[in-house]
């Protein structure tokens, strides 16, 4: 390879992008755009669910159950009800979520012949929030159980047998159990993802479009030189989108990095030259912009969106899936992300990980390079 | 010295298709080739497999001594190739054009800024150098083509349609343009299907079809017609005139040359007065004919005319 022949590729290859405000335009609005979309849409915490309440009995007791619904941080109390014509208007004009409805002899049930029923309705058309407050609601009411078994026993004096079991749960690597803290690193993944392969999927295709590259391969420059001089200035690109979608992670989303920023780095260019390779690939062989984009979007983005573990658990697929997942490439990064992100660990770790990712990286440049040919046909 | 170029019974197939077949033919060092045929004839698979950018299927081509298929890069690094499909970037100026292609020739720094300026100075080029390479009418869009291919001083210049679509003044300027790097000691290798380009060829080979029809220096192709003549017909309808005229037995072939008609025959002293005759008779009233001394495209239909009869086929009328 010759650097001064790979230079005036680079060189001419970064005019184009230059030129082409559209799609400079689209290589840095892409990332943010699905930062904002993704970081918001699949942020899953489910707080402040808008509750009503219909306390038919009015008692002390029911008073002291819906001020734990109160007092719940999952939970906001949005309305009072009384009958449940007034509660189902509630949650059409999705004013409320919830209900919860105790009935007139909550009180003599509680004393006489506990458990007493209290009734929870749900809006089941979300349903993945409505299970989530369905837990919530469930533990009010445990915490609430327990409490007055132990206070009964006491006033009876009979010898307060505490509850049988006490679960104290302490959360580590995301303290606050915030679902952002971990999209946010498997999102910068699949964004990663996502534009390397777009990036180049248009280049060689558009000189066999455009005729140029019958030109270029009449020139002593090498099949080498012409995928190395078009990879730099895209490579340099996707370094900015990551610099783009860190910064919006901790300044928007405000997600802690606890790790190492230079592991942060090279973990992403490693991947970065994979990617960006296999966009190359696609637009050697397509040989038609149109195509070579499709392939693209089609090859890259769903698997790194649903194989990679990052909306769906990995450890909660189906066997043959699970060993799918192993080839897909996104899978190494989003774990390489969390671990940096989340655990703050480094190389010690992830170097599986990582020289997994530059495997990949040589083993699609490789590939590109082999099946790019100096040749008409 | 070896030959430029030496051809040996070169051929290329696409699938079951002939695109060139058994073509032999050499050209000296300092000489304009041109290599002449009509679309399709198989002009641009040749200058291809002569740059290295295409593999020939049966055959042998040595250019500057290379071997094509044997060592293609060998060839690319001697030559300069202009082809047909527009060759520069329309998005940058001609400047970066010019910069980018001679960085790709390994260029860079002063060596490269000389080789432009050269370059630029001898195409006339100096106040284009900033400007867009896709606003440039083509007539000039063609000679930053042919800077890029010169800016490495290559001993053999490929050039494929170089003046297609481009007003006869600036073609000739192009072809002045070529002419002086072939004083510098240049080979030129140019398709073409115009006839007055071919005349500027030292010598010409006719294309037909993917196989070789003619090959000779303008003159000596038209010297062969000399045992035939060619009237020219001026009359108001010429395609029905050209039709007529086909018919006629002492008329070989006849075909439209824009508002007139040519047709060979092979005793002019006898047919003029028939033609006329037969044209008065159908209804062609003061049509004009006249022998006239034959040009390179009536060597060039009158030999497709003859192949075509050869070979049995039907002829096709030329437009
Ligand atoms: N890659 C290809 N695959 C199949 N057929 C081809 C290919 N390239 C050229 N041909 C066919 O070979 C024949 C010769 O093509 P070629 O481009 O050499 O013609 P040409 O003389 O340059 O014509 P033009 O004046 O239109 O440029 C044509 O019939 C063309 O359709
Ligand atoms: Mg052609």
């Amino acid at each position: 390879m010759n650097a001064r022949r790979v230079l005036a590729v680079a060189r001419k290859e970064t005019l184009h992008v230059w030129r082409d405000p559209r799609s400079l335009g689209m290589a840095l609005a892409i990332p943010a755009l699905m930062m904002f979309l993704f970081g918001y849409a699949l942020t899953l915490d489910v707080d402040n669910v808008p509750l009503a309440v219909w306390d038919q009995s009015g008692t002390p007791e029911s008073r002291e159950l819906l001020s734990r619904f109160e007092g719940s941080r999952y939970f906001d109390v949005r309305l009072g009800a009384l009958g449940y014509p007034e509660i189902e208007r509630a949650i059409l004009d999705r004013e409320v979520m919830a209900a919860v409805v105790i009935p007139w002899d909550f009180a003599a049930r509680l004393n006489a012949s506990p458990p007493a029923p209290v009734q929870f309705l749900l809006d089941g058309s979300d349903a993945n929030t409505a299970t989530i407050a369905l837990g919530y609601a469930e533990g009010v009411a445990r915490s609430y159980t327990i409490e007055d078994a132990a206070r009964r026993a006491a006033a009876s004096g009979v010898p307060a047998h505490a509850a049988p079991l006490e679960l104290r749960s302490r959360v580590w690597f995301n303290e606050d159990l915030e679902s952002k803290n971990f999209i946010v690193p498997g999102l910068i993944a699949v964004i990663m993802m996502v534009i390397a392969a777009l990036l180049t999927s248009l280049t060689i295709a558009r000189e066999w479009e455009q005729g140029t590259m019958e030109q270029l391969v009449s020139t002593p420059v090498t099949g080498n030189e012409i995928i190395a001089g078009k990879l730099l200035p895209y490579f340099a690109l996707g370094m900015i989108d990551l610099a783009v979608s860190v910064v919006i992670g901790k300044y928007l989303f405000d997600v802690p990095l606890r790790g190492s920023v230079a592991l942060l780095v090279a973990s992403s260019a490693a991947f970065l030259v994979g990617g960006l390779s296999m966009g190359m690939l696609f637009s050697i062989v397509a040989r038609s912009q149109l195509l070579a984009t499709q392939l693209a979007l089609m090859i890259t983005f769903l698997p790194a969106f649903l194989l990679s573990g990052f909306v769906f658990a990995i450890g909660n697929m189906p066997r043959p899936i699970q060993v799918a997942t192993h080839v897909v490439p996104a899978r190494y990064l989003v774990s390489l992300l969390r671990g940096i992100y989340l655990k703050g660990v480094g190389l010690e770790v992830l170097a599986g990980e990582l020289a997994l990712l530059a495997a990949f990286g040589a083993a699609v440049l490789f590939a590109a390079s082999r099946k790019f040919r100096k040749k008409l046909e | 010295m070896s030959d430029a170029i030496a051809v040996a019974g070169l051929g290329r197939r696409f699938g079951a298709f002939h695109a060139v077949r058994d073509v032999t033919f050499a050209v000296a060092r300092g000489e304009i080739f041109g290599y002449l045929g009509a679309n399709g004839a198989g002009k641009s698979t040749t200058i291809r497999i002569l740059c290295g950018l295409l593999a020939p299927t049966a055959g042998r081509a040595a250019v500057a001594g290379v071997d094509v298929a044997a060592d293609p890069e060998g060839v690319k690094r001697r030559i300069g190739y202009m082809s047909q499909k527009f060759s520069l970037y329309p998005d940058l100026t001609v400047e970066e054009n010019l910069d980018f292609f001679g960085g790709a020739y390994g260029f860079a720094g002063r060596e490269l800024r000389r080789r432009i300026d050269a370059v630029v100075e001898e195409t006339d080029l100096r106040a284009l150098r900033g400007a867009a390479t896709q606003s440039l009418p083509a007539g000039l869009q063609q000679r930053v083509a042919l800077a890029n291919a010169l800016l490495h001083d290559p001993e053999l210049l490929f050039l494929d349609e170089p003046t297609a679509g481009v007003d006869p003044v600036s073609r000739r300027e192009f072809l002045a343009l070529v002419r002086r790097r072939v004083r510098r000691g240049a080979t030129v290798f140019l398709t073409t299907h115009y006839m007055d380009e071919a005349e500027y060829c030292d010598r010409l080979c006719l294309i037909y079809r993917g196989e070789l029809a003619a090959l000779g220096t303008p003159e000596e192709l038209k010297d062969r017609l000399m045992k035939e003549a060619v009237l020219e017909v001026r009359t108001g309808r010429p395609l029905e005139a050209a039709e007529l005229l086909g018919g006629l037995p002492e008329v070989r072939g006849a075909a439209l040359f824009g508002e007139s008609v040519h047709a060979v025959v092979e005793n002019p002293d006898e047919a003029v007065p028939r033609v006329r005759a037969a044209l008065e008779a159908a209804g062609f009233p003061g049509a004009l004919v006249e022998r006239i001394p034959p040009s390179l495209e009536d060597v060039f239909v009158s030999l497709v005319e003859e192949r075509d009869r050869r070979e049995g086929e039907i002829r096709e009328v030329r437009r």
